[in-house]
């Protein structure tokens, strides 16, 4: 039941996406969404839409995965496009009713941008392997470090979350079928009594984390781990010829959507 | 007290997707009231998936599992109710412990049971005194306890419920020779004061051969023996072929054999081999 957790899963793969520089493909990331916001008319809509769906075939991503992530989201897809449907002023689609044509391609627009926000966004997590999405960032962030920003302990600390988030579910699976042969009742009750009923399963959870931690200090300083001072890496990040294409295409593209702007298209 | 019998248990994890794994194919077996019977198989042979499907904490995908006659998986209210019947102790059964006292823990199967607060307190004393969990434990955390003490109050938070099947997922893993010996001593003392039937996963040999009426092996998700301890390692070879250790006792024995010495009868425990090596004169 747990197990079906597919937010910023990795898919392992080997094309051109995936070889990438993890910096490009974060940086990348970031001039899509500011080219996201930009586009304005339809045409620089349609355009973004064409390139996410460019990237999704370069990357063999299914359009399955996709829809399957965007699942959790659904609600606040369903939210915003009823608020902006509703709350338009305008040219009522009928006359005397509350919808406007404006409403309309409002909530499309609005739809469309979250889809695609997340869309993108998926697209970085599932063809870059966590540790790899937080090399990129520590070194992307390492210019705070100037002012004393700790971006290594930053980063370690969510490559360490990342790390535990599948040992976390197995462990809540084990304690929540040892105490359901101890009798306890996890889906009856009201909102108070099922709320109770957690303590069984959170205490043990908490105990075992803490242990856990502690553990894992331990063995990080025993292999004489002491912070990013001076620290050596197994992978060395490096920057290819087609590092450079994919942000020149990327800035690009967030000119032209700029531009397209300017004409209201 | 109960009596179990299982008719062509079959579970595959995930079904109809890539990642479809048949756990357990086709199991059927009865465990008559009483019976002290070990389950022996590697890692993911299967035992575990099985006894999770004794008190329907997994549906079985097909097959049926019947608990004194009755169908566990009936409807909702058996499927709890056999919780009460069939008590199960996993691994590492101390990571389960949360509540702030001893005794409130071992308290808490018999308050999901519903009971009096009499007679709770009245199974607590009586599942505490069967483990060895002394009196002046009860009001302290059980987080303060040594691993095997906490070892033993996870194991009477379930014998509190006075299951007529106890099974336990390898109850001594982990611990020191002297608090495995008290934990066998404990779950057998239970066993000759409640007539419960006992089934216990162990990957102690020595243990196995020595304490249970009968074996059943898994291996890849089938029951490959099932037999007395005399039948199962009377036939060493094939427990080697499967993967698993054989007791001390019928180690020694197999290699004496091979050198030629000829040792009479099934060899398991340090007794038998005695007696065997007095039969050819050695000692």
């Amino acid at each position: 039941m747990l197990k079906d957790v597919t937010l910023g899963q990795y898919f392992p793969g080997n094309t051109v996406t995936h070889r990438l520089d993890p910096r490009t493909k974060i940086l990348l990331l970031i001039l899509l969404i500011v080219a996201i916001f930009m586009a304005g008319g339809w045409v620089g809509n349609g355009l973004m839409i064409a390139v996410t769906a460019v990237c999704m075939i370069v990357s063999r991503i299914k359009p399955r995965s996709i829809f399957k992530g965007l699942k959790p989201m659904l609600f606040i897809i369903v939210f915003t496009s009823a608020l902006n449907l509703f709350y338009t002023e305008g040219t009522p689609v009928f006359p005397g009713w509350i919808i406007t044509w404006e409403g309309l391609e409002r909530s499309a627009k609005m739809v469309l941008r979250i889809v695609l926000l997340i869309t993108d966004t998926f697209l970085l997590t599932y063809t870059t392997s966590p540790i790899a999405l937080t090399d990129g960032m520590e070194r992307l962030l390492s210019p705070l470090k100037k002012i004393r920003v700790p971006v290594h302990e930053i980063t370690m600390m969510i490559s360490m979350a990342l790390r535990f988030i599948p040992t976390l579910i197995e462990e809540t699976d084990k304690i929540m079928s040892a105490q359901k042969a101890r009798g306890a009742d996890f889906e009856t009750g009201g909102l108070v009594k099922r709320a109770k009923a957690l303590i069984p399963i959170l205490v043990p959870l908490f105990v075992s984390s803490f242990r856990r931690a502690d553990e894992l200090a331990v063995a990080m300083e025993s292999r004489c781990y002491h912070g990013g001072e001076g620290r050596t890496r197994m992978k060395q990040l490096r920057f290819a010829p087609r590092d450079l294409w994919a942000l020149l295409l990327g800035a690009a593209l967030l000119a032209g959507v700029i531009v397209l702007r300017q004409f209201g298209l | 007290m109960s009596e179990l019998r299982v008719e062509a248990l079959t579970h595959t994890y995930s079904a109809g997707t890539p990642f479809e794994k048949t756990a357990i194919e086709n199991i059927s077996l009865t465990i008559p009231s009483g019976q002290f019977v070990g389950l022996l198989g590697h890692t993911g042979s299967g035992k575990s998936t099985f006894i999770q499907h004794l008190n329907a904490l997994l549906k079985p995908t097909g097959g049926t599992v019947y608990v004194d006659g009755e169908d566990i998986n009936k409807d909702k209210k058996s499927r709890r109710a056999v919780k009460n019947k069939v008590g199960l102790v996993f691994q590492y059964p101390e990571y389960q412990l949360f509540e702030e006292t001893v005794f409130a823990d071992i308290a808490f199967g018999p308050r999901n049971m519903g009971l009096e607060k009499a007679e709770i307190e009245q199974r607590v004393r009586e599942a505490a005194h069967f483990v060895g969990v002394e009196e002046e434990l009860m009001e302290r955390s059980p987080l303060e306890l040594s691993g095997g003490q906490k070892r033993r109050v996870a194991i009477a938070g379930v014998i509190a419920m006075r299951p007529g099947i106890l099974i336990l997922d390898e109850p001594t893993a982990g611990l020191d020779p002297a608090g495995c010996r008290q934990i066998m001593d404990n779950i057998c003392t239970y066993r000759r004061e409640s007539g419960a039937t006992v089934i216990i996963v162990s990957h102690n040999m020595d243990d196995a051969a020595r304490l249970t009426e009968r074996l059943i092996v898994f291996d890849h998700g089938h029951i490959a023996m099932d037999g007395s301890p005399e039948e199962i390692f009377s036939k060493p070879e094939k427990l080697v072929e499967i993967g698993l250790a054989v007791p001390q006792a019928t180690r020694l024995a197999m290699a004496l054999r091979e050198k030629g010495v000829a040792l009479e009868g099934a060899v398991f425990t340090h007794g038998q081999l005695m007696a065997a090596l007095k039969g050819v004169g050695v000692c």
